[in-house]
């Protein structure tokens, strides 16, 4: 348990230090910058604390340790694939002539760098079935953000411009319907069938001329395939819109299955998500962007071309939607993921994904007697489970089962998505984790269960042993204090 | 464990319809053990010679010191293998963090609240466009040339998504921008956002007019160094204050990821993207914090959410907080004066070769525009044959200024750097002048 502590008070840092405790990092200077400016272009004062290097040191890690990673437990957050990162990547990503490179620096200079973003473009066109992949993305509702950009050019081109609705299944991660609306396009949702898919009857009947894109995740965030994928892209296709995959469950799939042979001719990956990026809190992430054929004129500048084994960027793309971002990619993270796919080559990346179905299903089967698990059949790399039953029977919701896990020393699931499915609990272990570490949440999710039934305000009151207890939420958006003030 | 789960094999698991099974061959490199990805790695860095020549490149991507105490904070297991503080009671720690950042770019900008990071510069202005758009139904934006071109290339690429007209205005002999026919522009209240750089592209420091006529105002900050002795950019008049803040600790890395920030006046706060950390208390009344105002959010609001951002740039930020901890206002102030210094020091070294003149006459922070004869690329090109990266062609930007280079000192540009680049720009300059002049005949 990384926070029982509650001597662990963490006053802020603008709370803290004394003026003119300056640490010796860079030359001091007793002149103002008077000497080099104008007065009329100066600020008069600069209110930041000084704090000696102890100090922050002290303070950092204080808030480290009331902080819960993969490194301190179990993380089954679903949809977030959150994986073991091996510290080799980030060593290599911190190389100096990797780290220290400049974005400016002449192709001739940054080859090495160049090959590394084409070699892993190429893998990742390789694994996903798709004929040109960008790095340029941020993350991946910037990937989603930068497809439909390109379905926009591409149907402009056409001159379809009245292409402009994108069809999203009621399963859909939030950032499509947010990613449409960001291109000016409408939204139709598209209600899930019995068995939680993609009904292909409900899909025929809002497919049609203006139908730009119809944006799928597969499995979806229920855990599922859809199975009727190959009809689903035909109905798109036959409309006159373009399939789009969103890459963030790619890790049940990948070396086992390609969206490209599916009909997809754009998606995106969560590169974090997949290819062992450490997740940092909520980022950097990285959302290269894969497109068939037909697209790859469109693709965001710059492009990697090689030839005769020499790598240039590319700035001057026919029919490109622009540059997404200030440079050229989250190319750390390139670095990163390029280092987890040499380290496990296409059989390992095979495994990996079959592995992450496994340890999902093991979960799913071994609590599946005592929550309701929707969708009778086993699921992909995460499944949903469903608190429903066990709130009407005692009151216990699925938020309350989240902060007793947390109590236990484990991440809670994803909680209240999708929206389809209510009370809901999205669990995601990952291939990573081992048996012993799976069977020991089993056990403690069963006995959570347990004292619901047995004890509900037990359960209510979790958690007990973190540095806080449940945070006033309503307050903070009706009070919002979103910064400290001296 | 897969009799647990009812399956033969674990192909049986991942098992698609036939119509769509894996035929391909996978083409993938094989796989290798991490002694030799160790290896492979190092072979490919070395190949990047860049970061080796003396080194004037700056224009967005600025090299400056890092304390190794950032790096040993910022890279605790705790904090890297973290993901988004979804649940409060177990992410004080990080959400406290945020917090600290949201305040420091409030202190530094002089804006009222700030949010957790956007990806980087580029789209932090793009965001910022739209909430100027939201805010003022307006359909175009004006945005000075002087703004950072990779900044108006993205800012383009989400307006053409939003059919949002973007018009220029110019600048002047100064290198600020020119604000003269302002209010003719302005006259039919076209444009949601007025969008000016400081200290801009050029490297000068810029300001806003004094009446926009219900035009937001968005400042842009791609140096926030800068910040430690330039007035705050509400002081110069920001609505809307966007930037970079990878100048605080964050590595070039060819590009990324750095790190972009919005903040903003009370007035904008329900229409900022992203999340924002809010401080609260929890039910024994302890203070506690936890991310805030969700309802602008995109799981919560889907399609009319104020942004589609989701994961954002915590980690990057995260190291910014750490390093503005450790350098304090007396670290970040001295490293502020020790550019002045330095890149006052380059400008005169340069100026000093025959030839060589300067292109703006403003004021500037730790970066200038030298002018030379002839072309700024092949000046560039006879620097680098020598080891010496002198800067950044403007030409690439803007034909007019082909003959024009964008140059950076900072607190680790050395003497000797400086010296090297003086003395090869004496042995370039005079052959490429002599070349101006045949060719003029």
């Amino acid at each position: 348990m990384p926070q029982l502590a509650e001597s662990l008070d963490a006053p802020l840092i603008f709370e803290q230090g004394q003026p003119g405790r300056a640490n010796p990092y860079v030359p001091h200077h007793a002149e103002g910058a008077e000497a080099y400016l104008p007065r009329d272009v100066l600020r008069s004062d600069l209110p930041l604390p000084d704090n000696t290097e102890l100090d922050v040191v002290r303070h950092f890690t204080r808030l480290s340790q009331r902080t819960f990673g993969i490194d301190i437990g179990f993380y089954p957050l679903g949809s977030c694939t959150m994986k073991y990162n091996p510290r080799i990547n980030d060593a290599m990503a911190n190389l100096p002539g990797l780290r220290d490179l400049h974005p400016f620096a002449p192709d001739e200079l940054a080859q090495g760098a160049l090959a590394i973003m084409w070699e892993l473009e190429r893998s990742l066109g390789s694994l996903f079935g798709m004929a040109a992949f960008s790095l340029n993305p941020a993350a991946g509702a910037h990937g989603e953000l930068a497809a439909l950009l390109i379905s926009k050019a591409y149907f402009r081109k056409r001159g379809e411009r009245e292409r402009m609705t994108v069809i999203v299944p009621d399963t859909a991660h939030g950032t499509n319907p947010a990613s449409a609306a960001m291109v000016g396009y409408k939204v139709v949702s598209l209600e899930s069938d019995k068995r939680g898919r993609v009904d292909p009857e409900a899909l025929r009947k809002v497919a049609g001329p203006e139908t730009a894109v119809c944006m799928m995740t597969n499995p979806n965030t229920l855990g599922l395939f859809e199975d009727r994928i190959t009809e689903i892209a035909e109905i798109v296709h036959a409309a006159g819109g373009l399939m789009y995959y969103d890459g963030a469950n790619a890790n049940a799939l990948m070396g086992n299955a390609r969206p490209g042979d599916m009909g997809f001719d754009l998606m995106h990956l969560n590169l974090h998500k997949t290819f062992s990026i450490p997740h940092g809190g909520g980022g950097a992430g990285a959302g290269p962007l894969g497109v068939a054929e037909h697209l790859v004129d469109f693709l965001p500048t710059p492009v990697v071309r090689e030839r005769d084994g020499v790598f240039s960027l590319d700035f001057d793309v026919p029919s490109t939607i622009g540059p997404m971002r200030s440079f050229w990619s989250n190319f750390a993270h390139m670095v990163r993921a390029l280092a987890y796919v040499n380290a496990n080559g296409a059989e390992g990346l095979t495994r990996v994904s079959q592995l992450a179905v496994l340890n999902a299903n093991y979960i799913r089967a071994k609590i599946r007697d005592v929550i309701e698990t929707p969708y009778d059949e086993p699921c992909r790399h995460e499944f949903v489970a469903s608190a429903q039953a066990l709130k009407r029977e005692t009151g216990v919701r699925a938020l309350d089962i989240a902060k007793a896990l947390l109590d236990r020393g484990y991440m809670a699931p994803t909680v209240y998505f999708p929206l389809i499915i209510p009370e809901c609990l999205m669990i995601e272990p990952t291939e990573t984790e081992s048996k012993e570490t799976l069977d020991a949440f089993i056990a403690v999710f069963r006995d959570i269960i347990k004292r619901a039934y047995a004890n509900p305000r037990e359960i209510e009151a979790a958690p007990q042993h973190t540095v806080v207890g449940r945070v006033d939420e309503t307050r903070a958006a009706r009070e919002p204090n979103l910064r400290w003030s001296p | 464990m897969l009799e647990a789960v009812g399956a033969k094999d674990l192909a049986e698991l991942v098992k698609v319809p036939d119509d769509v099974a894996l035929r391909a061959k996978l083409e993938l490199s094989p796989p290798l053990s991490e002694s030799e990805i160790a290896c492979k790695f190092a072979t490919l860095a070395a190949r990047n010679d860049a970061p080796n020549y003396a080194g004037f490149l700056g224009a967005g991507v600025y090299r400056h010191y890092v304390p190794p105490v950032v790096g040993a904070l910022a890279m605790r297991g705790e904090f890297l293998t973290a993901y988004t503080p979804y649940q409060a009671e177990v992410s004080q720690g990080y959400l406290q963090a945020i917090y600290e950042w949201q305040t420091y770019i409030c202190l530094l900008t002089g804006m009222d609240l700030a949010n957790a990071s956007v990806y980087d510069g580029a789209t932090a202005l793009a965001e910022g466009a739209i909430m100027a758009i939201n805010a003022t139904g307006r359909q175009a934006v004006l945005v000075s040339k002087a703004v950072h071109p990779n900044y108006r290339a993205v800012l383009k690429t989400y307006c053409d998504g939003l059919e949002v007209a973007i018009d220029d205005l110019d600048y002047l002999p100064s290198g600020t921008t020119d604000f003269t026919h302002l209010n003719d522009k302005l006259a039919g209240g076209k444009y949601a956002a007025v969008i000016v750089q400081s200290p801009n592209f050029f490297g000068t420091i810029d300001t806003f007019p004094a009446e926009t006529a219900g035009a937001v105002k968005i400042g842009v900050v791609a140096e926030p160094l800068s910040l430690a002795v330039l007035s705050a950019p509400r002081e110069w008049g920001c609505d809307i204050c966007v930037g970079e803040a990878q100048s605080f600790g964050v590595a070039a890395a060819y590009g990324g990821p750095h790190v972009g920030f919005i903040a903003c006046t009370k007035e904008h706060m329900r229409r900022i993207p992203g999340r924002l950390a809010g401080r609260t208390v929890d039910n024994a009344g302890r203070d506690a914090y936890v991310l805030t105002l969700q309802a602008r959010e995109q799981h919560i609001r889907r399609e009319r959410a104020t942004s589609n951002i989701c994961t954002n740039q915590a980690h990057c930020a995260l190291i910014a907080t750490i390093y503005l901890a450790a350098m304090g206002a007396t670290g970040l102030r001295d490293c502020a004066l020790e550019n002045l210094q330095r890149a006052q020091a380059a400008r005169k070294a340069v100026l000093d070769v025959p030839g060589v003149s300067a292109r703006f006459s403003g004021a500037t922070f730790n970066e200038f525009v030298m002018r030379v004869p002839g072309s700024a690329a092949e000046t560039l090109a006879a620097l680098q044959r020598n080891r010496v990266l002198g800067g950044l062609d403007l030409g690439r930007f803007y034909p007019e200024l082909d003959d024009c280079i964008l140059t950076t000192a900072t607190e680790l540009t050395t003497q000797a750097d400086i010296d090297a680049l003086q003395r090869e720009l004496r042995t370039v300059v005079p052959s490429l002048r002599k070349k101006e002049l045949a060719a003029a005949r």
